[in-house]
């Protein structure tokens, strides 16, 4: 039972902070409860003992307050007085209702904000292997439809539970003072009770994993559907979405079909149960009776206690098996939050960071992909370092290592800048030093002003526009209607590759890092906005060590020195002079691209 | 969609095609929901008679025949409330799944455009949670509000018989609990509308969070970012806290309306009992009628709540279903040539690849401002036409009207000589082979992804295909070759690898027209070398339209656009444009490799 443990510990941490709401919710929600039971008594002693002539046994305290009144004359007599009681319980019922029901809301919302928010953030601050790995689909299900779910258990079926237990207690102290054997005929179907529901209770949870998984692998598809969907529409391939989507949703709602088998037979089952409870109380109660055991006002409380507890069994069925799938929620949940966030490093140091980075004996695999392999070399603080190498030779990975995207196994060599190991630099002080411009830039759902602004928050147009300048994107940007405002939709599709790649360098410029990286960031830019880019560029950062990726020799001639990746390894290093007086690849691919250009000269 | 804040049932009318797919069910669930309960409704009769026979007169005798009585009623009920449950369920699941379906189906009809403004979170949240917050309030709400309604509705009936002039007084009760209820429903109405866009908003968020992960990471971010989602679930709270407010004064409300009527026909009768006018029996009668009529008239205001939460959703549902498709196909098309659902390929003629600019104007539907004006531009079949220009010049708008991702503002595009319209968009999108500058793959193996180009291919077709634009030296770097997973997105591999798959993805479909948007942009020389001859043997008499920036990839075509500032401003052959020195040399010599420092 050791995950249920952490399930209870995740519910009791997010609840935190809310108990209170919860315990007044609880207490007035049964004292709401006591007097909308309390207001058809008074009404039935009413019609009975005040207006008919029936005695009726109600308790002490309440024939005391009967007897103070006067008596059935003296209530004849103030007939009112009995309208006044109904209207009584019926004011304090409902104000206590609405006490409840406020301050569960309050609780159940502060819950279910606290959730969101630590899953967001838990999140945020997972490893970027783990985004490689899992699926968005899948998890948005989690962190939106299984918090719904949790969300329901807690709005609605936590203090039921709690409501029906401490009712079926009381009930049955009641019954046991009165006849144990009566009491015994009642008590017998509670471990009948418990044991079907232990039974269901499994079983729900297991199908409702399946429909929970189902609806996650529907989420995936509609939303890897939306995402690609020019891809989808390039190919004409709409039939085959939906015969996809179609054989998706039939699993989805096969699953659900036969969780809702499961549950009417459990519901159903509940009806039973407590039907025949009741069945077996009427029964043994005439026996005994009829044979003088009991009198005929025990067996009718006896039934009346039934009666009582028949509500509270009934509806057991439905909050358990809501308790069964919250159950498999929260484990969803549980998934998310046990995996580990990126931790910073013990002591983390805060180096300064325009010093050189030596990459020693690096060796990286990734999903038994041998991508880097014994990488050694420096990169001088403040010079320009090109790197060239094939389709798929680790040039994106080697930046990936070295701000730390991926960490570098135990005997996977290591990065030091300026001589202290990567691994014990404090990571937001890394990453903020280390600029990255990602090969495919990811902007967000957000005026081109806040995505360049995003990391650097100065709020200052002007300096926005330096940097947009720099990277050659300021025209662009001014020539759209709404100039800086303009939104960029999600992905920054209306923007072309290359106007969201420089507005990503813009972004990523702002920060003025003493180390930046990009990533085969003009891949999608035309020469003359390279040429423009990169001088503009050597006089905006200063001082700053700068690694360019590239497939253009152009790119990458000025830098001071030029790895040539092959296959994850160091093939050759130096600087375009020394590489192009040896018989290198860097000279070969050199040829080729001139030699492309000279052919068209004749 | 201009927003109401009254409850509109026509919005619901969308949901009545789903009941009529699902009516047989419907009708199962009623008809056990009333055969439960009249079996319920009998229990106490069992109870009376235990009390009357057994207790009263003191014997056992026939206590067997009443057990077995008593227990078949009681499995009767059981049985029927199993199956309702049951069906119920269902119910709610498969209106769920047809309106999930609808809205899928209707989104893989709706143009780019569409896409390019809305945000993949909103329709997830469209497509998943709001359909299913419709289906559960109708699979359970109205069958609860129609029993509750009948319930009410017959206990009338009884009290009016048994006493008319208390009755009448009850029936005020009507009147005030629908004006109490109209009240609130309407501002819980406006409060929800504002619950469910904060839903799409946090669904939003959760989506470019998790998609954007790589960016924040390196941009250091994510704090901010948890912050700004902390903004969005304190709207939340806030607003959810509003929402059951209404709902915490509005149900004790009314309950304590009920009772209050309880409480006056108590005492009114009570007067009339003791006064003589009234036998003892009716007001005992009457008042046990009063009293159980004040729950299902709780029962009904609940329901009520529940269509007004889902009453937004409807509207979600239905702004998404009612979403115009900006390029669409004629009836008469669609009778020729079919649906993109069902194409009648018979009707299909074979694409020969001639493209026809004529007279055309084009603005983006979210601009004013005119990308093409009075265009016209001619390609025979065959032809390999290259765009070049500066970034975001509007190269890509070209391709995006050729391929009908986009109708002209004004004027043709022919086909083959006819005008694109009088063929179905399929016809048209099944003949391209489409490499885009953003290599999206889907999660699944890389044959997978292949394929998808032609459904049909064989292992051996992929392979082949995968060969002509090397795209097999990324099989032979993945542990499992073709089978390789290559994640969501294709985000194991690196870009230049989704570029080659993307390509033979293009390859693979043997297509009339080729586009090649910056298709090798991240593919490194040496490889690119090789699949540049790859490249031009494919290209022979195939219509392609080539972007990029590589000279090596433009210098063969037939016909060279430049387009500045989404005008078309030089167009020739490369040797005419070298000879105008005009643009397109500008360009040129900028690619040209500067060896002097």
């Amino acid at each position: 039972m050791k995950k249920k443990n952490t399930l209870t510990k995740l519910l009791l941490r997010t609840m935190r902070g809310s108990y209170g709401l919860f315990v007044i919710a609880l207490i007035t929600s049964a004292v709401s409860i006591l007097f909308s039971f309390l207001l058809p008594q008074v009404v039935g002693y009413t019609v009975d003992s005040v207006i008919g002539t029936h005695e009726k046994v109600i308790p002490d305290i309440l024939q005391n307050l009967v007897d103070s009144l006067g008596g059935r004359d003296g209530l004849l007599k103030n007939f009112i007085i009995c309208a006044i009681a109904v209207g009584i319980c019926a004011v304090i019922s409902g104000v206590f209702n609405f006490i409840s029901r406020k301050t569960l809301a309050h609780g159940t919302e502060r819950f279910t904000r606290k959730l969101r928010d630590s899953l967001f953030a838990h999140v945020q601050h997972l490893p970027f292997s783990w985004h490689t790995e899992t699926q968005t689909g899948d998890i948005i299900q989690r962190c939106t439809s299984d918090v719904e779910t949790t969300k329901r258990f807690v709005s609605q079926q936590l203090i039921e539970v709690v409501r029906t237990v401490v009712l079926l207690i009381i009930a049955f102290i009641m019954m046991f003072r009165l006849d144990v054997k009566m009491a015994v005929v009642c008590g017998i179907f509670v471990p009948i009770i418990l044991g079907y529901t232990m039974v269901f209770f499994r079983q729900i949870a297991k199908k409702f994993l399946h429909c929970d998984e189902a609806e996650g692998d529907l989420m995936v598809k509609v939303q890897e559907n939306l995402t690609g969907v020019r891809v989808v529409r390039a190919f004409g391939r709409e039939r085959y979405e939906i015969d996809t989507f179609d054989e998706k949703c039939d699993i989805y709602s096969n699953s659900w079909t036969s969780l809702g088998y499961t549950m009417g037979i459990y519901w159903g089952l509940g009806d039973i149960v407590s039907a025949l409870q009741l069945l077996a109380v009427v029964s043994a109660g005439a026996f005994f009776a009829a044979k003088g055991e009991i009198t005929l006002g025990d067996m009718l409380i006896f039934i009346s206690y039934t009666q009582t507890i028949a509500g509270p069994v009934r509806q057991l069925g439905r909050v358990v098996s809501d308790m069964s799938k919250t159950g498999v929620a929260l484990q969803r949940i549980n998934e998310i939050f046990d995996a580990e966030p990126e931790k910073e490093p013990e002591g983390a140091k805060t180096p300064p960071m325009d010093r050189d980075i030596t990459f020693k004996n690096v060796t990286f695999s990734y999903d038994g992909r041998n991508v880097l392999k014994d990488l050694s070399f420096t990169i001088p603080a403040g010079s320009t370092f090109g790197i060239l190498g094939g389709t798929g030779s680790g040039k994106s990975t080697l930046t990936y290592v070295l701000n730390r995207l991926y960490d570098l196994p135990e005997n996977g060599g290591s990065i030091e800048i300026g001589g202290v190991d990567i691994k014990e630099i404090s990571l937001p002080h890394l990453r903020k030093n280390v600029g990255l411009v990602l090969q495919e830039p990811f902007l967000f759902s957000k005026t081109i002003m806040e995505n360049i602004d995003i990391a650097s928050k100065t709020g200052d147009l002007e300096k926005v526009r330096e940097s947009a300048k720099i990277a050659a994107v300021d025209k662009d940007i001014i020539s759209f209607t709404e100039g800086y405002d303009t939104i960029v939709g999600e992905r920054g599709v209306t923007l072309s590759g290359g106007q969201k790649q420089r507005v990503a360098m813009a972004r990523t410029l702002m920060l003025k890092s003493p180390i930046m990286v990009f990533d085969d960031s003009m891949s999608n830019l035309d020469m003359e906005t390279d040429a423009q880019i990169r001088s503009a560029l050597r006089e905006g950062t200063g001082n700053s060590t700068v690694i360019i990726i590239s497939h253009r020799i152009s790119t990458l001639m000025q830098a001071d020195k030029i790895l040539v990746l092959e296959d994850g390894k160091c093939a050759e290093l130096g600087s375009h002079h020394e590489l192009m007086e040896k018989d290198s690849i860097y000279r070969r691919i050199y040829e080729i691209q001139a030699g492309l250009d000279r052919k068209e000269e004749n | 969609m201009e927003e109401k804040t009254k409850f509109n049932l026509r919005a619901w009318k969308i949901v009545l095609p789903y009941l009529k797919d699902t009516k047989k069910l419907a009708v199962i669930v009623l008809l056990f929901m009333i055969v439960s309960s009249v079996s319920e409704s009998i229990y106490p009769l069992f109870t009376n008679y235990a009390v009357k026979h057994f207790v009263t007169d003191g014997t056992v005798e026939g206590i067997g025949w009443f057990i077995f009585a008593y227990a078949a009623a009681i499995i009767i009920g059981g049985i029927a409330v199993i199956i309702y449950c049951r069906n119920a369920l269902v119910l709610e699941i498969k209106l769920g799944c047809f309106m999930k379906r609808d809205c899928f189906v209707h989104l893989q009809k709706l143009s780019l455009s569409f896409f390019s403004n809305s945000s993949v979170g909103y329709l997830l949240a469209r497509v998943m949670s709001d359909t299913d917050r419709i289906s559960g309030v109708i699979a359970w709400g109205i069958l609860n509000f129609l029993w509750n309604f009948i319930y009410i509705i017959s206990a009338y009936i009884s009290m009016f018989i048994l006493a008319p002039k208390l009755a009448a007084i009850l029936l005020l009760l009507i009147p005030i609990v629908g004006v109490a209820t109209w009240y609130f429903q309407s501002k819980i109405l406006v409060v929800n509308r504002k619950v469910r866009h904060i839903n799409s908003q946090i669904t939003g968020a959760y989506n470019e969070g998790i998609t954007g992960a790589k960016a924040s990471k390196t941009l250091v971010i994510e704090d901010q970012n948890c912050a700004e989602f902390s903004g969005y679930t304190a709207d939340m709270y806030k607003q959810s806290i509003r929402s059951s407010t209404l709902t915490a004064v509005m149900l004790p409300l009314v309950t304590f309306v009920g009772s209050i009527a309880v409480a006056a026909v108590l005492d009114i009768g009570g007067r009339d009992v003791i006064f003589g006018g009234m036998e003892y029996s009716t007001l005992s009668a009457f008042i046990t009628y009063a009293v159980a009529i004040v729950n299902p008239i709780v029962e009904v205001a609940h329901v009520f709540t529940d269509l007004n939460t889902a009453q937004v959703c409807v509207e979600r549902v239905n702004n998404l279903l009612n979403e115009p498709c900006t390029v669409t196909d004629t009836p008469e098309v669609i009778e020729k040539y079919g649906t993109s659902f069902e194409p009648k390929r018979e009707n299909w003629e074979p694409v020969r690849g001639e493209v026809e600019f004529k007279n055309v104007w084009f603005r983006y539907p979210d601009s004013d401002e005119y990308v093409l004006e009075d265009f016209n531009l001619h390609v025979p079949a065959g032809t390999t036409v290259a765009i070049v220009g500066e970034t975001g010049a509007g190269k890509s708008t070209l391709v995006n009207l050729a391929c009908r991702f986009y109708e002209p503002t004004q004027g043709q595009i022919l086909i083959d000589g006819r005008d694109a319209k009088e063929r179905s968009q399929l016809w048209l999108h099944s003949s391209l082979g489409y490499v885009l500058q953003d290599p999206h793959l889907f999660s699944g193996t890389l044959a997978e992804n292949i394929r998808y180009g032609r459904l049909d291919a064989t292992g051996e077709d992929v392979e082949r295909a995968a060969k002509m634009v090397s795209a097999d030296t990324v099989a032979s770097h993945l542990p499992g070759g073709y089978s390789a997973h290559v994640g969501e997105g294709g985000d194991r591999l690196s870009t230049g690898e989704k570029q080659l798959v993307s390509f033979a993805r293009a390859v693979i479909a043997d297509p009339p027209i080729f586009v090649l948007d910056e298709a090798t942009s991240s593919i490194d020389t040496e490889t690119e070398l090789l699949i540049q001859n790859a490249i031009s043997h494919i290209l022979e008499g195939r219509t392609s339209f080539i972007i990029a920036h590589r000279l090596s990839t433009i210098r063969h075509a037939d016909m060279i656009l430049v387009v500045d500032h989404g005008k078309i401003v030089e167009r020739g052959t490369h040797d005419e444009l070298m000879a105008k020195s005009g643009r397109y040399a500008a360009l040129v010599e900028a690619m040209r490799i500067k060896t002097e420092n």
